[in-house]
């Protein structure tokens, strides 16, 4: 009788692996993806060479003043002499520490999240840093001296308003998504009323709205914070995308999910919580992230309404008389720091991915 | 209220998908502890029947009452009503972002408000009786089909319900696994819960069915004792329906 006998796996031949196939597959499998890599090559050396050159061999580092510029390459001087303007605008120097604090705590909070297990704790955690935050950025109390908005600005104003933003618009994306789902008819043409009227209005007319139109609105002597009415106008308007993300993620529920919660007598709050809404937010990742790096990029229309963030205080920088000439220094610094911030938040949903994987087959 | 000896009443239901006319007349009545097994051929309307049980899918004409309440609009009903009947489905829907334990022990601490602690406890016992407690802290993706099926009616256990409805729990899985999981079924049969099964396997309705439901084109065509049944089937229907089945 014939036995069923394991045979041992062989090796790969070499002809399928190592470093001359890799090249040979990858780059020169085709006459045309060989002229294109020969193409990218050559591009690649018409450009970083001469980059490299002008921003670092050739460039000045030292000094305060404009005269120790003087190698032909890129002034870095300029960037380190504003650098206190680009990160807190007019914010007041003698009281720059307490942004300083805030940033240290956030990364205190971050850590305290991998040791945290409840999620009610952290979002509570979340509530109190960022009112902590606010009271100690604005001050008038606890005998901190008041900083006006007006005076908050650079990369710590762009900051504030992508962070308030996104978090401020999520549960109300949330809501809406929910409400889009819905069977209640009034319920359902509210939201996608508001969806489909914020989508199809670009973001620099909801902040010319909210601070030029809206005081019209208000009785006389009522004045509404300028940052405030903008953080309102970017909530909202950021709200009706999330929403539009979290309702792609809704729909690629299956329907027995649904049917199970219903059949284990969940209500629907309990349902949507408990079993719907972390699968949908689980799918959603990639494309929430994605709203909040253009959010971030976004943040930089800010300045038509007499804000400063990043962009703005680079650009009034090079407009200051004595520095003047050195806006390309000043562009290629806020690149990087905006290429940062983006690349770090992409990363980072990639690891949110990875953790909420439970697919782990 | 002196409980009364039958657990579900169902009179006189119709139900339409749009013009289709899915459920003709049905009458039926379930005693406590009573194991019925409803089969027939697809689209004869047997799942939509359990499904109206606990209102998965809603009547346009008729009655059901399940244990005495009966079965409206009214949202703390069916809740109540969800609360004593527990469905097994045929893609099993376990929730696949918890781990099994929390599949089991969600209803009893979102829905009993029990102590976490003791709906662990419970959520073990059961999953000790489906044979699958060293799986408690994996997920869902990470089981075989045999094995979710088998978390699947531990999950439906853990709310202590009186009505066990089973909606073709072994049509998705591989032939090799359609043993265990009757198996499973076969132990709880022992008991005196009340089971309303919806399956093709005459083997587990030959051994364990106090009743046998044939339907056909949203209709109950007959109803027998497993005996009768398969050896002397009254309809034609059931007739040509069994030589087809039993004929390989």
């Amino acid at each position: 009788m014939a036995i069923f006998q394991k045979v041992e796996a062989r090796t790969a031949p070499n002809s399928t692996k190592g470093f001359v196939h890799w090249i040979k597959y990858n780059l020169f499998s085709t006459p045309l993806n060989a002229a294109l890599t020969l193409l990218g090559i050559a591009i690649l050396f018409w450009v970083i060479p001469p980059f490299i050159k002008w921003a670092y061999i050739n460039a000045d580092f030292k000094g305060t003043t404009r005269e120790d510029c003087n190698s032909g390459g890129a002034c870095w001087v300029f960037v380190r002499m504003k650098i206190d303007m680009f990160m807190y605008g007019f914010y007041p120097s003698a009281e720059r520490w307490r942004v300083n604090t805030i940033y240290g705590l956030f990364f205190i909070l971050m850590g305290s999240f991998k040791f945290l297990k409840n999620p009610w704790v952290k979002v509570i955690l979340m509530h109190v840093y960022f009112i902590a935050g606010f009271i100690l950025v604005r001050g008038d109390m606890f005998g901190l001296t008041y900083v006006p908005t007006d005076k908050w600005g650079g990369l710590m104003l762009t900051i504030l308003v992508a962070a308030v933003g996104i978090v401020s618009a999520f549960p109300l994306g949330v809501i809406l998504a929910m409400g889009r789902q819905s069977k209640l008819p009034i319920i359902k043409s509210v939201s996608v009323t508001y969806i489909e009227f914020i989508r199809g209005v670009p973001l620099i007319t909801i902040l010319f709205m909210s601070s030029i139109i809206l005081p019209l609105f208000f009785p006389e002597g009522v004045t509404f914070d300028k940052l405030l009415r903008a953080l309102i106008g970017i909530a909202l308007f950021e709200a009706a995308y999330i929403a539009e993300n979290i309702r792609g993620g809704l729909q690629s529920i299956p329907k027995g999910q649904y049917e199970a919660a219903d059949a284990i007598g969940f209500s629907y709050w309990q349902k949507m919580f408990l079993i719907i809404l972390p699968q949908a937010l689980k799918v959603a990742i990639p494309n929430l992230v994605g709203v909040s790096i253009a959010l971030f990029q976004d943040t930089t229309l800010v300045l038509i309404i007499g804000l400063f963030d990043l962009l703005a205080m680079v650009r009034l920088s090079a407009a200051d008389s004595y520095w003047l000439g050195y806006e390309t220094e000043g562009y290629v610094f806020v690149t990087f720091i905006f290429w940062f911030f983006c690349y770090s938040m992409s990363n980072f949903s990639q690891k949110l991915e990875k953790r909420f994987n439970t697919n782990l087959r | 209220m002196k409980e009364s000896k039958d657990i579900i009443e169902i009179k006189n239901l119709n139900k339409w998908y749009g013009d289709f006319h899915v459920l003709k007349d049905i009458n039926l009545t379930v005693k406590r502890g009573e194991i019925i097994v409803i089969c027939g051929p697809s689209g004869s309307g047997k799942s939509t029947l359990i499904r109206c049980i606990n209102r998965l899918e809603e009547f346009q004409e008729g009655q059901i009452l399940v244990d005495g309440i009966e079965l409206m609009d009214d949202v703390k009903k069916i809740k109540a009503i969800r609360e004593e009947v527990a469905m097994v489905f045929q893609h099993f829907n376990l929730f696949p972002h918890l781990t099994i334990l929390d599949n089991l022990t969600l209803a009893p601490i979102w829905v009993k408000k029990m102590p976490r602690k003791e709906a662990n406890a419970m959520a073990m016992k059961y999953l000790e009786r489906v044979n699958i407690a060293e799986q408690a802290n994996k997920y869902p993706n990470q089981l075989s089909g045999g094995q979710q099926q088998r978390v699947a009616i531990a999950r439906s256990l853990c709310k202590n319900p009186k009505i066990m409805l089973f909606d073709e729990p072994t049509s998705a899985l591989d032939p090799e696994m359609v043993a265990e999981v009757l198996d499973v079924m076969i132990e709880l049969a022992r008991e005196d819960k009340t089971m309303v099964c919806v399956t093709h396997e005459m083997g587990f309705a030959k051994k364990v069915a106090d009743r046998i439901i044939f339907m056909d084109a949203g209709q109950i065509v007959e109803e027998n004792t497993p005996e009768n049944f398969f050896k002397n089937p009254e309809s034609d229907r059931l007739k040509l329906f069994l030589e087809q089945i039993l004929s390989h």
